[in-house]
């Protein structure tokens, strides 16, 4: 009793105390940490295949069947690589980055329904051990916002290299990805906010929950802009191609990793590979049903000879590896935007037309609410956004015409 | 499609078989007998500049008289050489010194091929041998023992080469790639000058057809 009290396993002394759920959550942590592992390593052969495949070429093939485990020949090898520490940097700090991009990485997968039973209003409850439990491994009622907490964190991982790397590409890097990271965190957030407003709650299994069929798929309930916005702002979120501007070889040798070599480089490389998993799974969560088996009108499409609460995790890993190989698609065929761009698509058209999209979706609800003719507001509202879409533009060509005026370039 | 176009032209590509990559993997399937697309190697081109060798004459002597003018010329200080006084009674080399030393650098080799154009014996040629292994400093130096010609002019088969069929052909032969004079017209009228063993290679086709391929 004294010991599991001291272990805060029991916290209210209440004793009757099982071991049950305890041992289940510290198995989906495992799960949840190994799988991450294993599932980076293969985005990683993933990608490489699937862009070889994209420019002619072959792809790793040497190591295992099909290169499987190039990956991991690679792990090994940074492993046995020396650990340089540049004379300049901030040691604690450069020791630190590499963990708190790393470590956020890990932490957001924590919120995706993995699996479990969704039909039938089970609500994605199964029964392990005589225990009730999501497969999942911690399921907050603020799920959502959790998740973008943890995504605004992994900027300190990259910010913190940069910046204690003592060294100036890196630091232009860095400051380069907050600068980016910031901007898109509003148009995700804002694209967020419509499937939180179609919902009506911030808990990832409720989410999914509410994702019985494809017309309930957030991604028609939500009209598809949020989607597309979500798509292309958690791509530059990730930084990953065409937005990897953090990294952009040809400007910033290797951007805010330039210094990190070893087992530290590694820990950055995975975070990222890990990031664009989890992202993929929460986009799929969001908009696509999570772990919903695909249901159009009454038909329910079923995998047959897998029990309906292992099925999830079926459907859950078609879908992601769709959006994997969007990603990487992505990659094999948009060139990389200037940073200009990159700034004017997300503050002048993002996150204006994530805000009017929300807008428009809460006006929907209000008319739903108040008993007002849909066919009235929706247009009325849509045309009201617009009309201030193009005021906006008619400003930005102002603007653009004074600076030209005043001699700026750019 | 404007600006999506662009994604249908990258998925296309899946399952193409217009792959320009080949399999060369040093030779380690080439020698277990696999199948040859599992471990090819392309044609290589005919100026390919690879090893150095060091070449001999039809008797036997080498053609090295040790005058220094390769390892002068060279823009990467990669080559050492020193000569020594032949002994009337069993000389190395025809002349009156031959090369005593000769050491060829290749972590600093840019295989620019000037020291075989400034060799005036036509001693050190390049082959098209491109593969190069060590894992210390000192082994990247090669010295006599490995750059010399055998008897019948071919190069040495060095243990860590992958060596196909015809991989020892054109080793000791020889062109300009400028005219002497600098004359930028200067094409199609080079030739090979003769080699130990195979004779004279045929001259290059004219740079009028070569372009038509």
């Amino acid at each position: 009793m004294t010991v599991l009290s001291f272990l805060a396993i029991d916290p209210l002394l209440e004793g009757d105390l099982l071991w049950t759920p305890l041992l289940i959550v510290l198995m989906k942590v495992l799960v949840v940490f190994v799988v991450g592992l294993v599932a980076t390593m293969l985005m990683v052969w993933f990608e490489r295949k699937a862009i070889a495949g994209m420019q002619n070429r072959i792809g790793p093939n040497k190591a295992g069947p099909f290169g499987l485990l190039q990956t991991l020949a690679d792990g090994i090898k940074l492993f046995f690589k020396e650990d340089l520490l540049p004379e300049k940097a901030d040691k604690f700090v450069f020791r630190l980055a590499p963990y708190l991009s790393f470590v956020p990485a890990f932490l957001a997968f924590a919120i995706i329904p993995l699996g479990g039973d969704f039909r039938d209003g089970n609500g994605g409850f199964v029964t392990w051990f005589g225990e009730t439990t999501r497969v999942q491994l911690a399921d907050p009622p603020v799920g959502v916002l959790f998740a973008l907490a943890i995504s605004s964190i992994a900027v300190y991982g990259i910010m913190l290299a940069g910046w204690s790397s003592g060294s100036k590409y890196p630091l232009l890097g860095s400051v380069r990805a907050s600068a980016q990271m910031v901007s898109y965190e509003a148009s995700l957030g804002l694209s967020l906010a419509a499937v939180i407003l179609v919902c009506g709650t911030l808990s990832t299994s409720g989410i999914v929950d509410a994702q019985s069929s494809i017309g309930s798929w957030n991604l028609v309930a939500t009209g598809i802009v949020p989607f597309l916005i979500f798509l292309v702002s958690a791509t530059a979120e990730l930084n990953r191609p065409p937005f990897d501007l953090v990294e952009a070889e040809q400007e910033l040798v290797g951007g805010f990793n330039t210094e990190y070599s070893s087992i530290r480089f590694a820990l950055f490389f995975l975070a990222e590979f890990m990031n664009t998993i989890t992202m993929s799974a929460f986009i799929v969560t969001l908009f696509f049903g999570g772990p919903q088996p695909i249901t159009i009108g009454d038909t329910t499409l079923d995998i047959p000879l897998v029990p309906n609460g292992l099925e999830g995790t079926v459907w859950l890993l078609l879908k992601v590896i769709v959006f994997l190989y969007i990603y990487v698609w992505f990659r094999g065929t948009l060139p990389r935007f200037r940073y200009d761009q990159l700034m004017d698509l997300g503050w002048k058209f993002l996150i204006p037309a994530s805000l009017g999209w929300f807008m428009l979706l809460a006006a929907q609800r209000l008319a739903d609410d108040r008993g007002w003719d849909q066919w009235i507001v929706v247009p009325l509202s849509l045309a009201v956004i617009i009309v201030a879409f193009m005021m906006m533009q008619l400003a930005f060509r102002a603007s653009d015409r004074n600076r030209e005026a005043e001699g700026v370039q750019f | 499609m404007g600006y999506l176009g662009g994604f249908l032209v990258t998925v296309r590509q899946h399952g193409k078989r217009n792959r320009v990559t080949t399999e060369y993997s040093g030779g380690r399937m080439f020698r277990r007998g696999k199948k040859e697309s599992r471990d090819e190697k392309i044609e290589k081109p005919e100026r390919l500049h690879g090893r150095h060798v060091l070449n001999r004459y039809e008797d036997g002597m080498e053609k090295c008289i040790g005058c220094e003018l390769c390892a002068g010329v060279c823009p990467a200080k990669c080559i050492y050489v020193r000569g020594k006084d032949n002994d009337p009674a069993n000389p190395t080399s025809p002349g009156e010194r031959f090369g005593f030393v000769y050491e060829i650098n290749y972590l600093r080799c840019i295989h620019c091929d000037m020291c075989v154009e400034a060799c005036p014996t036509e001693a050190i040629t390049e082959t098209k041998l491109f593969e190069f292994s060590f894992t210390n400093r000192r082994d990247a130096i090669y010295t006599k023992s490995e750059l010399l010609v055998d008897d019948s002019g071919k190069p040495q088969h060095l243990p860590w080469e992958d060596w196909r069929p015809g991989e020892d052909l054109h080793t000791s032969g020889w062109m300009r790639a400028t005219s002497p004079s600098g004359d930028a017209d200067f094409e199609g009228v080079v030739a090979w000058s003769g080699e130990l063993g195979y004779g004279v290679r045929a001259a290059e086709a004219e740079q009028s057809e070569r372009d038509r391929h």
